[in-house]
């Protein structure tokens, strides 16, 4: 029936070739053979499909897409088509994403109106799941095209089929409508059929429309539509009508109606927050009836609203600053304080719907969980105004034999510790402490226990430490507190999880307490139970393993002077536990993920212990004698290659190098491969990242004795700078690196000045403006703070030498750059600080030589003038540096 | 279009401690780059402070004699707070000398007895010998005398004063110690610390600096005899802190019992039958000592200047002829001179005021140890008991 067919002449190669078996009437089989279940039919299959794609990919695409929308092809290999054509326009990574695309755009211009002919008519087929893939093919099209300026006629296609009678086809378009609007940017569409989509968008959900389906396809659409729709928020008529339909749709009968309008409130909340002023009396009734009647899956989506109004609501108190005369866009309505009195009886009848074994279940997500949190997101929007509303509910429901009550009275404790006053929390919580650390011992219900320890948790989350001014933690009850939580920590592993944490917050709360620490006694203590808790042989649940050790570590991040020496006898215990990890038994790759996942957390805690012993001399001089050991361990460690290990180990190995100085040389030879494929490592560009880093610590601490290396390292980065594989955030901190390796190897520098100020100076050119979101200005941030940090220690690198002369060149560049990021106005203090230093150290270093060049610079008066006058101490510092550089050099 | 999951962190802390280590780590990173930057500006800055206030006028000036315009010396005082010595140790050249000969804090003479002589002072027999910092970093000790030359370059115990296995050497560990190189039993004498394991004692009340100068090192009492060859007696004033240049917070104070050198000798080790002092010409032939401000003693005759080819800057010596100096309410009213030449290439500085006087009094009325001890006669002599300090290095 299909007037789509595949014109023979895109078929020419593939018939000419002998080993290709596809031919127009064979995909269709070779597509059941790609889905079936034998694994070598299977794997011949996908062979063929790939050297088609691979020998002419016109005709490939061309004989997907006729087969897509060929009504007389079985509806699984129809699927199968749409779905490989999609893959083919789109992937996940960018640099492929990009590849794609352009691939797309350079393709026959003939093929590509064949194969969106193909897609268009496949909108109208009797069968849901090829129109709902063609839906997609083409809003991924449209993702490419539009921008472009291609295929303007899309749009006003799409939107005449709306008016087709067939509702099945209707629903397609919408669908497809929602997905285009997923796929592309708001400002590529221009207004006028803006309009159009969000006018048949909306009728579309209308109660009038008497088909479900279309009325479900044109609520999910406007869910994506929402933002396209500025222009029409900002028209009271329009939005008062597309407000309307919205909440007359959370009253459809049809559950996933309901649903889906849900979720265009709460896309409503926080992309058109302001405008909810008129509406928001009725959406409470909305949702305070969907959450106490409704099914799970809508009354969620209620409670969604309310917390997702208080995310707004957050961000804009903060932005006030705490006091109301700061400066905000939008302007803070306090609707959830105007709630309140009803939102919060509301939000605590949910907290007794607790599911049996919700603690268990990593993945849970139901309305007692959903209205606990959203109590704790109100409790931080308003403040000490919710603790009466909270306190009577706790009161009453604490003690009752049933558990419901008393989790629920605990959770809501909980859920209200952060947000109010200490002065508001801390007579409640010093009346409270000690029933929590009784029920943490003695209540029959795990459940409730396990509220509880999270509860005590939170406890000293926010209300101990040295900020709190009447402490909640005394001499008196300190050391039962210990013993509970050492006892709780035996519990069941979410409860003993839960019991880490409060442990991890108790000692966090001791952070800055000077030379002597509360904690101390308990030390020992601690630190024993701790190690037990993560050789339980069910440490493995409720993440308790890493909850133990991310507690071991917190306990010695913030432990004194007086504990020094049993932090270090941890280091011989962590490096056999570690050693044992090594011990090569062939194991399951199952047994192999645990195994890597417990060397993680292990060369976690290294770290962690290597940073706090190398900070002090003392220490550092004891602990320097298990330095070859440890750096025997990390080495065969990376050989197990795995990527969080891997992290973990280098960042390890990073305060090492700090701790060990110039004596780190001697571990170069060994370690420097496992360097090398950290900086290889785009894939996982965390471990790129952390390696970087790395990079830096060991410039600075071997200084002029890791030249044997730099040719390798500068070498894999000036690689990585120029791959576009490698994730984008990686590529400031290498720039910073090139200034950590120019200050350490000075003028040996020289070799790889070229390449490294070409590579600059084009990163310099890209970085010097920013137009766009607040992300990219982030970004471009980081990369002029990069290119400026790199600049700097290649100037001071070169100082006092005779190849001064070298950089006399890049000077009137790197200038023009100073100056032309300060006429953007959009640099950070961070930027501003190192952009000054920047012109001081070349003053510094160029002398005389730049004075002239100085002195014409804007960035030499106005800029400099400016952070003269900052408020900010390291601008300052930097400025006045630069001043006293510069008077000297144009002085001579 | 499924529904969109919409769970938030439960019973979770915001933060994993992942990323807090991570976080942790990148600020440590952060925190050493900074240093490392600061460390190559600072030594910049002091360099800077030195050479940017030379007049134009004296282009030719030898290149260890130096400006001691008091200006000047306030601003190195300043900004030697921030000094970086790893750095500056590496410098080579005139610019490394310059700038250490004004790092030391020089003692004036003691014409008269202070106030609460027994209270608010420590006492120590000067060794005799040359006066020196001596400087550990970068596994190496340097020492350099007054005017900023090199005497020694030796390993040391001093932290990071040798290469050893433990000496962390990161480029934040280094000490500077006032000492006297006392070259009979080529022993250094600390007399006072500067800087330990890169902790700056700039800022530090003398009392506060002993402290430290005897947890650190070895410390010997003071029996009437010492080890070595005494040369005077120093006395520090307890609340000084550590200043660059001169200072009457630091008093030096000789007699013949206690030092070989009382009067000073000419460069033949003979007592000339004048007394002779060193002073800096100033424009209009002002003839100034190196205190701050700097004393008058009177002008120089425009024809010598003129013969003699010298520029302001130079430092002439004298002789105090018959007329001597005389003084009224203590102060310096008539100085009788009578220009000898220019002074030793190696002379940093002019004569103090002090010394002048204090060589002066010495020839014709010198203030004796009974007058001192007039003025320590406290029951509580606990304080002025006098200790020296040695260094087992």
């Amino acid at each position: 029936m299909s007037n789509c067919y595949v014109d023979p002449k895109y078929l020419s190669v593939p018939y000419q070739l002998l080993s290709m078996n596809i031919r127009a009437m064979e995909v269709t089989q070779v597509l059941l053979n790609a889905q079936s279940i034998d694994g070598a039919v299977r794997k011949n299959a996908e062979e063929s499909l790939k050297q088609f794609q691979e020998q002419n990919l016109p005709a490939f695409l061309l004989s997907l897409s006729g087969e897509l929308a060929n009504e007389e092809k079985p509806v699984e290999t129809r699927k199968l088509a749409g779905l490989i054509l999609k893959n083919a326009l789109d992937a996940k990574e960018q640099h492929r994403k990009y590849e794609l695309v352009q691939r797309w755009l350079s393709l026959d211009a003939n093929a590509k109106s064949q194969i969106k002919a193909c897609v268009l008519k496949t909108l109208s087929s009797a069968v849901a799941d090829a129109r709902s893939t063609a839906s997609q093919v083409i809003a991924k099209v449209a993702g490419i095209e539009l921008p472009q300026k291609q295929w303007p006629e899309l749009i006003g296609s799409l939107l005449s089929n709306i008016h087709q009678l067939r509702a099945h086809a209707k629903q397609a378009t919408l669908e497809t409508l929602g997905y285009l609007c997923e796929e592309v940017s708001p400002d590529i569409i221009d207004q006028d059929q803006v309009n159009k989509i969000l006018t048949a968008v909306v009728q579309g959900m209308s109660a009038s429309e008497g088909n479900t389906d279309v009325r479900l396809a044109a609520t999910r659409a406007l869910y994506n539509a929402l933002g396209f729709a500025q222009a029409n928020f900002s028209n009271d008529m329009e939005r008062d009508y597309i407000m309307r339909v919205v909440c007359e749709a959370t009253l459809s009968p049809e559950v996933r109606i309901r649903q889906a309008a849900f979720e265009c409130l709460v896309s409503i909340s926080s992309t058109y927050y302001e405008k909810l002023a008129p509406y928001i009396q009725d959406i409470f009734s909305i949702t305070a009836k969907a959450v106490r009647e409704d099914e799970e899956p809508v009354s969620l989506q209620a409670i969604e609203f309310w917390s997702s109004i208080c995310d707004e609501e957050i961000d804009i108190l903060e932005d006030y600053g705490g006091e109301f005369t700061g400066d905000s866009d939008i302007p803070c309505f306090y609707f959830i304080k105007q709630a309140l009195p009803a939102l919060v009886p509301m939000l605590l009848e949910t907290l007794l719907k607790q599911e049996e074994d919700q603690d268990q279940d990593e993945g849970a997500w139901n309305i007692a969980m959903a209205g606990g949190t959203c109590l704790g997101l109100v409790a931080r929007t308003v403040g000490d105004d919710i603790v009466p509303l909270v306190v009577p509910f706790i009161e009453e429901n604490i003690t009752k034999p049933d558990w419901r009550q008393r989790e629920a009275a605990t959770y809501a404790f909980g859920s209200i510790l952060e947000g109010p006053s200490p002065e508001k929390l801390i007579p409640l919580v010093n009346v409270a402490l000690n029933f929590m650390l009784s029920a943490l011992t003695k209540d029959p219900n795990s459940h409730v226990k396990d509220t509880t320890a999270w509860t005590v948790g939170r406890i000293f989350e926010f209300l101990h430490g040295s900020a709190v001014d009447s402490p909640i933690i005394t001499q008196a009850n300190c050391q039962q507190i210990v013993t509970v939580l050492l006892q709780s920590m035996k519990d069941t592993p979410n409860v003993a999880e839960k019991a880490c944490g409060a442990l991890y917050f108790l000692a966090q709360g001791y952070e800055d307490v000077g030379p002597s620490s509360p904690l101390t006694p308990f030390f020992q203590e601690i630190v024993q139970s701790l190690l037990t808790v993560t050789h339980r042989e069910d440490a493995g649940e409720s993440r308790l393993r890493t909850a133990a050790y991310e507690t071991l570590n917190e306990v010695v991040r913030c432990s004194t002077d007086e504990t020094a020496p049993l932090v270090l006898q941890l280091v011989p215990v962590i490096m056999m536990e570690l050693h044992n990890t090594l011990e090569g038994q062939k194991l399951s790759s199952d047994e192999r993920e645990k195994q890597s996942e417990l060397q993680g957390l292990l060369c976690g805690c290294l770290q962690v212990i290597i940073q706090k012993l190398g900070s002090s001399e003392p220490t550092k001089y004891v602990f320097m004698q298990y330095a070859d050991q440890i750096m025997g361990l990390f080495l065969r460690v990376f050989a197990c290659r795995s990527s969080t290990v891997h992290e973990e180990a280098m960042l390890a190995i990073g305060a090492l190098a700090y701790a060990t100085g110039p004596d780190f040389a001697k571990y170069m030879p060994d370690f420097y491969r496992y360097l090398e494929m950290g900086l290889q490592n785009f894939e996982e560009y965390q471990v790129c990242a952390v390696t970087v880093g790395v990079v830096g610590d060991i410039s600075r601490a071997l200084e002029e004795k890791i030249v044997p290396y730099c040719d390798g390292i500068m070498t894999q980065l000036l690689k990585n700078l120029s791959s576009n594989q490698l994730h984008r955030s990686v590529k400031p901190p290498i720039f910073s690196c090139f200034g950590d390796i120019a200050l350490a190897v000075g003028e040996y520098f020289e070799k790889y000045l070229m390449w490294a100020m070409s590579a600059l100076q084009r990163a310099a050119e890209l970085s010097t403006h920013t137009a766009g979101d607040d992300e990219l200005t982030e970004y471009t941030n980081s990369l002029r703070n990069g290119i400026l940090e790199a600049y700097s220690g290649i100037f001071q690198g070169f100082k006092n030498s005779p190849k001064t002369q070298l950089l006399i060149p890049y000077a009137p560049h790197i200038l023009q750059f100073l100056d032309g990021i300060y006429m953007e106005k959009d640099m950070d203090d961070v930027v501003m600080k190192t952009a000054i230093g920047v012109l001081g150290d070349l003053a510094d270093t160029l002398g005389s030589h730049a004075g002239s060049l100085i002195q014409q610079s804007r960035s030499s008066k106005d800029f400099l003038n400016e952070c003269l006058s900052s408020e900010d101490h390291m601008i300052k510092e930097s400025a006045e540096w630069a001043k006293l550089a510069i008077s000297r050099a144009i002085s001579v | 279009m499924a529904p969109h999951d919409l769970r938030r962190p439960f019973k979770r802390a915001a933060i994993s401690d992942q990323q807090k280590r991570r976080e942790l780590s990148l600020l440590r990173q952060e925190q050493n780059r900074r240093d490392a930057q600061q460390q190559a500006r600072c030594l910049a800055s002091s360099i800077l402070s030195l050479q940017s206030p030379v007049p134009e006028s004296e282009p030719e000036q030898s290149d260890i004699e130096l400006e001691t315009a008091p200006e000047i010396e306030k601003e190195s005082g300043t900004l030697s707070k921030d000094l970086d010595v790893p750095r500056a140790s590496k410098l080579r050249g005139p610019e490394v000398r310059k700038w250490f000969a004004r790092q030391l804090m020089l003692p004036e003479w003691m014409i008269d007895v202070p106030d609460r002589l027994s209270q608010d002072w420590y006492v120590y027999a000067r060794p005799a010998g040359k006066r020196c910092f001596v400087v550990s970093s970068n596994g190496t000790t340097v020492s350099r005398q007054r005017n900023g030359s090199i005497l020694h370059h030796f390993p040391s115990a001093l932290p990071a004063g040798a290469k050893t296995r433990d000496s962390s050497g990161s480029g934040q560990s280094y000490c500077i110690l006032d000492c006297i190189f006392h070259e009979l039993d080529q022993t250094y004498y600390v007399i006072d610390m500067v800087c330990w394991n890169g902790y700056s004692l700039y800022d530090c009340t003398s009392e506060f600096r002993f402290f430290w100068l005897n947890s650190k090192i070895e410390e010997s009492a003071y029996t009437g005899v010492v080890p070595y060859v005494k040369d005077g007696l120093l006395f520090y004033n307890k609340h000084a802190h550590y200043q660059t240049g001169n200072t009457p917070l630091v008093l030096v104070w000789k007699d013949e019992n206690c030092s070989q050198y009382v009067i000073d000798t000419d460069s033949k080790g003979e007592i000339p039958s004048q007394q002779q002092v060193v002073l800096e010409l100033q424009d209009n032939g002002k003839l100034v000592t190196s205190d701050d401000p700097p004393v008058l003693f009177g002008y120089l005759d425009g024809d010598i200047i003129q013969k003699s080819g010298l520029h302001s800057g130079n430092l002439l010596r004298f002789a105090v002829s018959d007329g001597g100096l005389s003084f009224v309410d203590g102060k310096l009213d008539k100085a009788d001179l009578n220009y000898l030449g220019k002074a030793n290439r190696g002379r940093a500085f002019a004569d103090s005021y002090s010394k002048v006087v204090f060589q002066f009094t010495v020839r014709h009325s010198p203030l004796k140890i009974d007058d001192l001890l007039a003025s320590i006669n406290s029951p509580d002599d606990q304080e002025k008991k006098p200790c020296d300090v040695e260094m087992v290095g």
